[in-house]
């Protein structure tokens, strides 16, 4: 198969940016994206050109590096896939394919297509997490979690961090990512405790850095794990009864 | 929270917002939060809801006769009698109104303001979205259309400034005085277009923000939405065109 790349070079954050057409000829439908921008990276290897710059680990779609845009979709097209799990096949052969990176405040470019995307990471610490005391690990059955619980809040967990929500919103929000590493642990009865302090500190540091939610719904869709809206609205639930309880806690902190 | 970055990652990541101060009054901070901006748009759009579905539901009178209508209208002023002065609950309900108003529309600004200093870099090649549809990305337009046309309604209809012949009172007269005209018969029509857009996303979307999502309710969401901005789109558009066709009038 032959494809015309159209990619996005820039050369740092404050630098001027823009598209560069490059030829990636003899790629078979069985390659993933990532592989077709090797296959172009050592053609600009051997010219003595700086190949492309793009954030990639795994490549088998867990890490959640590998974000970039694709003919205008997070991940390109495909449903639930990264984009090292975008196999050429889903292409024609000749397409013009163009990929561009991430596009957020929050998202500050460092080179090429690879972003910073490192003020996810300020949401998770502001509450991604629960508070267990040290020592010999309980017996884990001593808490039962139903079945179908459990599977819910593993539907959520799957969250990869890739920023493919924020990268896809017309508004830049970054709430199904938050409310996803929200909702994983407030569905279980380990994050009971400390549910509302999560939700409050988690949505207000989410908002530092992101656009808010218009309840578009089109994160769901890019979203390479599936993860629905549904934990958005559930999230906005415990945000606002948060804002009740933790009142309470006033004066008793 | 992050008083000072720890690495040069961190740094180069800038906030776009402020925080809410923590220490403000209990609906103050929750409206200065995004979240809260929803909440609040969700419930006064309720509210609006709720209004027009009275609002059109009332002025079906209108077929049955410049009597029905005009004693419907007077029973809006004398609601509450003989507890309260005349006029008195319905200036109540005006200013509820009025404050829910102001609200959604303060919020919605306020949003579009943030989710613009969000993406301060558009992407350069053409987006291809998927659920993000024209009625979610044209709120920011429908709103501000709806918002001209009350107020244009308003000053043609309750305080008559813009009405051909005012009667105080005189409902019936007035609506097809005003209807008679081509130009506002086709502003009618339009606008209520775009009022029904804007219903058929904030409809729906309202369940999101106030977070009421549940399996056994999620797929009657937009049903009802869509239900509800058809009906409502064709009560009021049914005004002008029985006024065009001389069923009322
Ligand atoms: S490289 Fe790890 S998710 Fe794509």
């Amino acid at each position: 198969m032959q494809f015309t790349l159209k990619v996005w070079r820039q050369t740092g954050p404050s630098e001027k940016g823009a598209f560069a057409t490059y030829d990636a000829s003899g790629i078979s439908e069985d390659m993933s994206f990532l592989e077709v921008l090797d296959v172009v990276n050592e053609d600009l290897i051997e010219a003595g050109t700086e190949p492309i710059a793009f954030d990639h680990d795994c490549r088998e779609g867990i890490c959640g590096s590998c974000g970039m845009m694709v003919n205008g979709q997070a991940h390109g097209p495909g449903t639930r896939t990264a984009t090292c799990q975008l196999h050429m096949r889903v292409f024609n052969d000749g397409d013009t394919i163009v990929v561009e990176p991430w596009r957020s405040a929050a998202f500050p470019l460092v080179r090429d297509l690879v972003v910073n995307r490192s003020a996810l990471d300020r949401i998770v610490e502001s509450g991604g997490f629960i508070s267990v005391s040290t020592g010999a690990a309980t017996e884990a059955n001593l808490i039962p979690v139903p079945k179908v619980v459990a599977d819910a809040a593993m539907d959520v967990a799957e969250c990869i961090g890739c920023g493919a929500c924020v990268a896809a919103c017309p508004n830049g929000a970054a709430q199904l990512f938050t409310a996803a590493k929200m909702q994983h642990l407030n569905l279980l009865p380990q994050g009971q405790s400390e549910r509302y302090q999560r939700a409050e500190r988690m949505v207000e540091t989410m908002e530092e850095y992101f656009g808010g939610c218009t309840n578009h719904g089109e994160c769901q869709f890019a979203c390479p794990k599936g993860i629905s809206i549904d934990v958005i609205a559930y999230m906005n639930r415990d945000y606002m009864a948060a804002k009740t309880k933790n009142r309470k806690l006033t004066g008793q902190a | 929270m992050a008083a000072s970055p720890r690495s040069t990652v961190e740094a180069a990541v800038k906030p776009i917002s402020r925080r809410p101060a923590s220490n403000a009054p209990w609906p103050l901070n929750i409206y200065a939060s995004a979240v809260g901006k929803k909440w609040t748009m969700a419930i006064t759009g309720l509210i609006g809801m709720g209004f027009i579905t009275v609002h059109m539901l009332g002025n079906l009178k209108i077929y049955l006769g410049r009597e029905e209508l005009n004693h419907y209208a007077e029973g809006l002023r004398i609601f509450g009698d003989p507890f309260v002065p005349r006029g008195v609950v319905l200036d109540i309900l005006r200013i509820v109104l009025f404050i829910a108003l102001v609200l959604h529309v303060h919020a919605a600004y306020s949003l579009w303001m943030t989710n613009r200093r969000a993406r301060p870099v558009a992407y350069a090649s053409r987006r291809d979205y998927i659920a993000a549809n024209w009625a979610s990305r044209t709120m920011i337009w429908t709103g501000p259309i709806v918002l001209l046309f009350i107020a244009f309604h308003l000053l043609d209809l309750t305080f008559g400034n813009l009405n051909p012949s005012f009667i105080e009172g005189d409902v019936y007269h007035n609506v097809v005085a005003s209807l008679q005209r081509m130009p506002v018969m086709i502003v009618y029509i339009l606008a209520n277009a775009a009022l029904g857009i804007h219903l058929w996303h904030g409809a729906w979307s309202l369940f999101q923000s106030i977070g009421v999502n549940n399996p056994y309710l999620n797929g009657v969401r937009r049903v009802f939405a869509t239900v509800f901005a058809l009906a409502i789109v064709m009560g009021n558009v049914s005004f002008p065109i029985a006024v065009a066709l001389r069923i009322v009038g």
